[in-house]
């Protein structure tokens, strides 16, 4: 259910909540998780997004995204010339992602030899769905925290995780997998927070001998 | 408290004595658990954000993203002692067609409810404030505002792409007479009236942007609104009523947007997208506008 305070607001850099704010949410998500500025990212617009890549704005917002600019920040509109100045390096490609929704892009981020991808749709009113991550479907609204965690696909694995995640009262709102390599027993696993684990959860995490990376991505 | 209807607040208002936006409050905290005081403050907040935008523009020509508008707000802004209209009301479109000609322009506007329609509440709200309205009851008028909204959504829809631009442009109005009735005053069933009668009178609007870009006719539509808004306060206060309660109303506007076609829908292929001047322009830009 909606708040008032969704439907008064939010604040946000026009012109189009879907097209503008929704676009700069998905991108956000991706900023969220690399935890900084990539080096370079590629923006796979898909659908409505190839038509309002200019004139809404929707390429510039998800620029200003991956800059880590706010949302109602003024700055999103030159958000061009920011990233030439801090040597974010950016493309733009047309793609067609199948069944999804019109508004829905792709965003492959380049940092250190690490690459992610995150596949967002934007549903209206600046709401998301993040609907893949690293290859990982899933079905996030950015609102919460969420965990990335790269693990061993062995017996076992999973319960460790969730134990750990539970000890200290931390609920854990949805959960999605894949195998990433069968070949390599590896996995990726996806948890929704219902609220923000503390920093000592993340390195028990990292500790547990089934889990190689955790990334933890703040909500939008 | 499962209230899905607005003449329920409005009920509980009269009968209970609360002032409405206090009993909008009560209801938003039992339905999204947030604190009153919170609300308040949020809403202060976006106010503030319109306020600050409106003194950084005012008198300003924008550079829109498509270049279809721009230099309208400044235009009237030059004509505003001249306008027959009267100053109030025109000052209430000039602001709203700032607003949205920043909106246009990739600046700062609140979502009051959406993007496109940004201009109408903000055109309302400032100008009551020019002519001395307290900035608090601006306040409790935009709660009351998202109240109408919230019900809109419920039994409509928000969103052009939905149910077209009477559901973007038509709420807004409705939610800003309310807004307007519930700060100079105005008792609950006024403001129901208010927002009854104005979404009456924009229930069928289309949603029918040149070549889909927020501008044109968007931005002028947010004049109209912003003046339906004012127009349609005073009569509610005057003891005109709609005939049909608002709650209706909004469940009128809704299957009326089922009823339109997907070209009336935000595609920008129908009304007067579909106009010769709209495609010829379309056809100009589309060579630097598409991927
Ligand atoms: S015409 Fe469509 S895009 Fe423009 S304000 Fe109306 S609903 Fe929004």
């Amino acid at each position: 259910m909606s708040s008032i305070l969704e439907i008064i607001g939010p604040s946000m850099i026009g012109p189009s909540s879907s097209h503008t704010l929704g676009a700069m949410r998905i991108s956000k998500f991706a900023y969220n998780l690399v935890g900084s500025t990539p080096q370079k990212a590629i923006f796979y617009l898909h659908g409505s997004f190839q038509d309002t890549y200019i004139g809404h704005g929707t390429g510039l917002a998800l620029i200003a995204g991956l800059c880590g600019i706010p949302t109602d920040d003024p700055r999103v509109s030159k958000a061009n010339e920011i990233a030439k100045h801090i040597g974010f390096e950016y493309e733009f490609k047309s793609v067609d992602l199948g069944n999804v929704h019109p508004n829905t892009v792709k965003i492959v981020t380049y940092k250190d030899n690490v690459h992610h991808e995150i596949v967002g749709s934007s549903i209206g009113a600046g709401r998301i769905v993040i609907i893949s991550i690293d290859s990982v479907e899933c079905e996030l609204d950015g609102e919460y925290p969420t965990l990335l965690i790269e693990n061993k696909d062995v017996p076992g694995a999973l319960s460790s995780i969730i134990r750990i995640i539970s000890i200290n009262g931390t609920n854990i709102a949805k959960l999605y997998l894949n195998r990433e390599s069968k070949y390599l027993k590896l996995a990726n696993t996806v948890v929704e927070l219902d609220s923000e684990v503390p920093n000592s959860t993340i390195e028990s995490l990292k500790m547990l001998d089934v889990v190689k990376t955790v990334m933890y991505v703040k909500p939008i | 408290m499962n209230v899905n209807s607005f003449s329920e607040l409005v009920e509980i208002a009269e009968k209970t004595n609360v002032s409405l936006d206090k009993v909008v409050l009560h209801w938003e905290m039992l339905d999204t658990g947030e604190a009153p005081e919170k609300i308040i403050e949020e809403t202060s907040k976006l106010l503030a954000v319109m306020e600050e935008e409106y003194k950084l523009n005012e008198g300003k020509t924008f550079k829109t993203l498509v270049g279809l508008t721009g230099t309208n707000s400044k235009k009237m802004l030059d004509h505003l002692t001249n306008a027959l209209i009267g100053k109030t009301a025109f000052t209430a479109a000039m602001i709203a067609v700032n607003m949205a000609e920043s909106n246009a322009a990739m600046g700062r506007i609140v979502a009051c409810p959406t993007g496109g329609s940004s201009g109408v509440m903000p055109g309302v709200l400032l100008t009551l404030e020019k002519i001395g309205v307290e900035r608090q009851k601006l306040v409790s008028g935009l709660i009351v505002a998202g109240a109408i909204g919230k019900i809109i959504s419920k039994r409509a829809s928000l969103s052009g792409a939905e149910s077209g631009c009477q559901a973007e442009i038509g709420s807004a109005t409705a939610m800003a007479a309310g807004a307007a009735v519930h700060a100079t005053g105005g008792t609950p069933k006024q403001v129901a009236n208010a927002a009854a009668l104005s979404l009456k009178s924009l229930m069928g609007l289309v949603c029918d942007p040149v070549g889909g870009f927020v501008e044109v006719p968007c931005v002028k539509r947010n004049a109209s609104g912003a003046v339906i808004a004012l127009l349609f306060s005073d009569m509610a206060k005057a003891g005109v009523e709609s005939v049909i309660p608002f709650d209706e109303v909004a469940e009128a506007m809704g299957k009326v947007g089922r009823m339109m076609p997907e070209s009336l829908r935000e595609t920008g292929k129908g009304g007067i997208a579909d106009t010769p001047t709209a495609k010829m322009i379309v056809q100009k830009l589309s060579n630097r506008f598409k991927l």
